[in-house]
């Protein structure tokens, strides 16, 4: 080994700390980048190949019934490459081995093998066209009942009890995330996919030669919006509901909604590790040079070049990207294994697997190099610009002036030990001002991520304990008169039961418009509340109606005024409304009124489509039991019991995010502070042992070295606060969607809990400078020069 | 009558132990220091007088034998004890100056006084030093002759019964030099505070009450010096 080698090797184990942190902050870059970007591009890979093999659909429309032969009027509209027509409907179901209500989606099977949405086989196989009561499930479903190819299960179609045997077991690209319609969190123990072939499928639910339901793939270039004109045009006379596109399809909603937050994230998070990279290399190989500048001296004195001594110091940049890049992508890829295996859990796929092109790691050892680089260059270039022999003298004092604090004329209230610290902050404004934002950037991390729980969990409070306060919600299997709500009140255990109309409508504001379905109820009812974000309730108008923020938002309303209603069943009549009052809330698009101006409104018989119960404390299995056995009730479901299945999964995934968010967040804040003091330490040493031996103690040279490193910190907390919250905004604001809006609320307990570690992080990497601040030995520094 | 003593040891021995080679800094070294004098210790590079010094001072601690500040017996190995004792009762001055970059002349000084009990007051302390219109520059803005006298300020603000120099000329030249040693003689004289100054230099142990050389770890002489030399006479 060449002597200027071992001098590396050496310099870099006394600096060996300096090397670690760096390295753990390069580690977590290329963590970050690996497991969130790494988990973004597999995800999205995974979602696209399905998409495309199994000819995913552009537009969907539902609507009552239709004859088969408008099939080719839909194919007619220009710009469809292919129509796919369905029979559609829920039954609920009774399985061998469970109590209470269970919900099958029924479709029908397109046997040709150019249909869209084709499903994927996991086992099994399909049924035939004319293969009686064989059916395909989901494999959520499947795995949650325990339900496999040989079993059966029985189904109310029609009101009549068919005995339905599993052939297979598949998945399907518009259920990738399965949700039972109206429902914001999946539950597959209650809710199926059910698959039979479509003429079966047709005679048992009256459907045949015709269809309810209608996807179409368009050709490439084709305005959607175009389409979906046409194809309501079409549809109108059938009972059509509204065409819709991707952007409002429940699953892709949701799983483009999870890509985006990926996305963000996945760009933000490591951007901010790679800053913290090149910031830190930077002050550190500044400082090494420094204190080795009359070593460069000599080294330049006896020949050696100013290559030789740049390849050195960059060299030590180099090592520290190297070791942070092994222990990044070792942990990174199993970290993204990890998040993948949790989306699996979501999210259905073919083939998700986690997998990270060498391009993604290149990509991250070069950012990280890059960086590392720059901020090397600075020291470096300043280590080869020097002349030698200008080089081997003294530095001179640094140079400092009054602080702006005494300036401004505080003096009188500054001890001098204050006054060095201040000096001493503001004689390096930049390096001062970067290390603040990047403490700063690690409260933001924080707060960004517990706002996220915050947030979910105060609307999950909301909604379960405000909005729908019911037990038990039931959905007729067709619509009956309000004198149902008697004879529901008279089952055993209900306590309450208040009916409720919902009417498919299009609402029509200028030149926007919007479907949605219209919910009436009456005054008193109570079970179910119309509440805002602040959890504050809005009385229900006896006359007009009450929409979501997020319908009055699509439809370009600000406030109170008339809105055009078409209705889309029965007499489809047309009329106008006076919007009364816009309610801020988090969950569906949705709109109410009083029941029996929605029944003026709609015209029509005084029918409900369902109700809501309460029921007898402990009964709730039971009186769901019973719902499953009533023919006129095609669906039961039970807030209570998805607000159970929502806390037990927060509470498995709370400890593992809040885990990863602070490790995260403490490296940069380990990191940043950590090297700041250590900096500080070698460049003031000189100082502080002066003071020890004018009589400072250990604690008070401690407390003047770290009161630098505090007020950093100290200053960095607001900065932070302020920064994760303008974040927590941002990403508010990126998720708008129908299905739900994450409230804007961040809890001071947040505040708190994220300027607490910071300080803790703070406090560590103090310690672990003290510990050397306490071996200093005080005669050899104050005998020599610096 | 015996004159008051500062200063007591008594069989000091120190060994640096570095490994494979023993350094024997001190060898069984008696040394008395009394109220009032200026001592000139005098000795070659390694010949322990720098080790003495910083024993007597609390800063380093002997291998063997025992030292006396006054009545008190100094236990180095207590450390808050020996902190509270360089707080009050002794002063230093280094060769290098080891003033605080990024604090004023006046604030330098203040550093020390705002945590000691009867100090004076920070201009008072420059004043002495002759450096009563320099109190708002930084280190950076004085020259090593003004930034030695104010580390001499910065020593004496306390009123410390003790002054302990090593080499406070060693980095200057001889007229600057000698200004430094006015400031010296000045404080023994008006403060009556006993100096220790250390140097290699034989041309400054004329200006002291008494010389004691060393060499190689032992005390080579030690002898009055009726005849003080003045300042403005040395000359190296």
């Amino acid at each position: 080994m060449r002597a200027i080698q071992k001098k590396l090797v050496r310099d870099i184990w006394h600096n060996r700390g300096q090397v670690l942190s760096i390295a753990a902050v390069v580690a977590t870059a290329i963590m970050t980048v690996l497991s969130m970007r790494g988990t973004y591009e597999s995800l999205r890979y995974a979602r696209d190949s399905f998409y495309q093999e199994s000819s995913f659909p552009h537009v969907w429309a539902n609507l009552e019934r239709a004859p088969e032969s408008l099939r080719s009027r839909i194919e007619a509209i220009n710009g469809v490459q292919a129509v796919d027509t369905r029979v559609r409907f829920m039954a609920n179901l009774r399985l061998p081995d469970r109590q209470g209500s269970v919900t099958g989606l029924f479709s029908s099977l397109n046997p040709d093998v150019h249909a869209l949405g084709q499903l994927v086989l996991r086992s099994g196989r399909l049924p035939g066209i004319r293969e009686r009561d064989r059916v395909v499930i989901n494999e959520k479903f499947s795995e949650a009942n325990d339900l496999g190819e040989g079993d059966t299960f029985d189904a109310i179609i029609n009101g009549q009890m068919r005995h339905l045997t599993i052939v297979g077991v598949a998945i399907s690209p518009e259920h990738m995330y399965p949700l039972a319609p109206g429902s914001i969190f999946p539950d597959h123990e209650t809710f199926g996919l059910v698959w039979m072939g479509r003429g079966v499928l047709a005679s048992i639910s009256d459907m045949e030669g015709a269809f309810n339901e209608v996807a179409l793939q368009l050709q490439g270039g084709t305005r959607e919006a175009a389409v979906i004109d046409a194809l309501d045009r079409i549809l109108k006379p059938y009972g059509g509901q509204g065409g819709y596109g991707r952007s409002e399809q429940i699953s892709h909603q949701f799983l483009e909604g999870e890509l985006a937050q990926n996305r963000n994230t996945g760009t933000l998070i490591p951007a901010v590790f790679l800053a913290v990279v090149a910031f830190l290399l930077n002050i550190v190989l500044r400082r090494l040079v420094d204190t080795q500048r009359q070593e460069i001296a000599v080294l330049k004195a006896f020949g050696y070049t100013n290559r030789d001594v740049g390849w050195f110091y960059l060299l030590f940049a180099v090592l520290a990207v190297f070791m942070g890049t092994i222990v990044g992508v070792g942990v990174g890829s199993w970290l993204g294994q990890v998040m993948v295996d949790l989306y699996k859990e979501y999210f259905v796929f073919p083939d998700l697997r986690f997998r990270f092109g060498a391009d993604l790691v290149a990509l991250a050892v070069i950012i990280s190099l890059v960086s590392a680089a720059v901020g090397a260059l600075g020291g470096v270039h300043a280590a080869t610009r020097l002349p030698p022999a200008e080089a081997m003298r003294p530095k001179s004092p640094a140079r400092f002036r009054p602080g702006l604090f005494e300036r401004m004329g505080f003096e009188a209230w500054l001890s001098s030990s204050a006054r060095m610290v201040l000096r001493n902050i503001e004689r390096q404004p930049v390096k001062s001002l970067l290390s603040v934002v990047g403490v700063a950037f690690s409260v933001a991390i924080l707060l960004l991520g517990m706002f996220m729980f915050d947030a979910i969990d105060y609307m999950m409070d909301l909604q379960f304990n405000k909005v729908q306060r019911e037990d038990i919600s039931v959905v007729f299997e067709r619509p009956l008169p309000e004198s149902v709500q008697a004879e529901l009140e008279h089952l055993p255990s209900v306590t309450e039961a208040e009916v409720f109309r919902s009417v498919p409508v299009r609402l029509v504001h200028g030149h926007l418009d919007k479907e949605a379905g219209i919910t009436g109820r009456r005054l008193g009812d109570d079970l179910q509340r119309i509440v805002d974000e602040d959890g504050r309730e809005i009385r229900l108008p006896s006359e007009g109606i009450v929409l979501s923020r997020f319908l009055a938002d699509e439809l370009g309303m600000n406030g109170p005024g008339a809105i055009r209603v078409e209705i889309l069943e029965g007499g489809r009549p047309v009329r106008t409304l006076t919007v009364v009052d816009i309610v801020d809330d988090f969950l569906g698009a949705s709109a109410y009124m009083e029941l029996d101006a929605l029944h003026r409104l709609a015209g029509g018989t005084r029918s409900v489509n369902g109700a809501n119960l309460k029921v007898l404390p402990g009964t709730r299995q039971a009186v769901m039991a019973d719902m499953a056995t009533i023919p006129a009730i095609a669906s039961a479901s039970s807030p209570r019991k998805m607000y159970e299945i929502f806390q037990e999964q927060m509470d498995e995934g709370f400890l593992l995010g809040i885990f990863f968010i602070v490790f995260f967040s403490s490296i940069i804040a380990l990191a940043v502070i950590y090297n700041g003091a250590r900096i500080a330490l070698s460049e003031r040493g000189r100082d502080l042992a002066s003071l020890r031996v004018l009589g400072f103690s250990k604690q008070e040279v401690s407390f003047l070295l770290f009161s630098e490193q505090g007020l950093i910190t100290l200053v960095a907390i607001p900065v932070g606060w302020v920064l994760g919250y303008w974040l927590s905004w941002a990403l508010v604001n990126a998720f708008v969607t129908e299905s739900y809006r994450i409230p804007f609320l961040v809890d001071t307990s947040t505040f708190l809990f994220s300027a607490a570690a910071t300080i803790m992080a703070a406090v560590l990497s103090s310690l672990v400078v003290r510990r050397r601040l306490n071996r200093y030995d005080l005669i050899s520094v104050l005998k020599t020069r610096d | 009558m015996e004159r008051p003593r500062i200063f007591r040891a008594r069989g000091l021995t120190k060994i640096y132990d570095m490994g494979e080679i023993r350094v024997e800094a001190l060898r069984d070294v008696d040394f008395d220091l009394y109220e009032g004098e200026l001592l000139v210790l005098l000795g070659a590079s390694g010949s322990g007088k720098s080790t003495l010094l910083n024993i007597l001072g609390g800063l380093d601690s002997p291998t063997e034998g025992s030292v006396w500040y006054q009545d008190h017996k100094l236990d180095t190995s207590d450390e808050d004890a020996m902190t509270e004792y360089r707080r009050h009762h002794v002063g230093f001055v280094f060769q290098f100056y080891n003033l605080i970059p990024s604090l004023t002349a006046r604030e330098n000084v203040a550093l020390v006084t705002e945590i000691s009990e009867n100090p004076m007051l920070p201009e008072e302390a420059l004043e002495l030093v002759g450096l009563a219109d320099r109190i708002h520059h930084f280190p950076a803005q004085l020259s090593g002759g003004e930034q030695q006298r104010v580390a001499i300020a910065r020593a004496v603000a306390k009123r410390p019964h003790v002054l302990l120099c090593d080499e406070p000329t060693g980095a200057l030249d001889l007229e600057t030099g000698r200004i430094v040693l006015r400031a010296l003689e000045r404080v023994n004289t008006e403060l009556r505070t006993a100096i220790a100054v250390i140097t290699h230099n034989a041309a400054i142990a004329g200006m002291g009450n008494r010389t004691v050389k060393m060499s190689s770890g032992r005390i080579a002489s030690d002898e009055p010096n009726p005849e003080r030399v003045h300042i403005d006479d040395i000359s190296w």
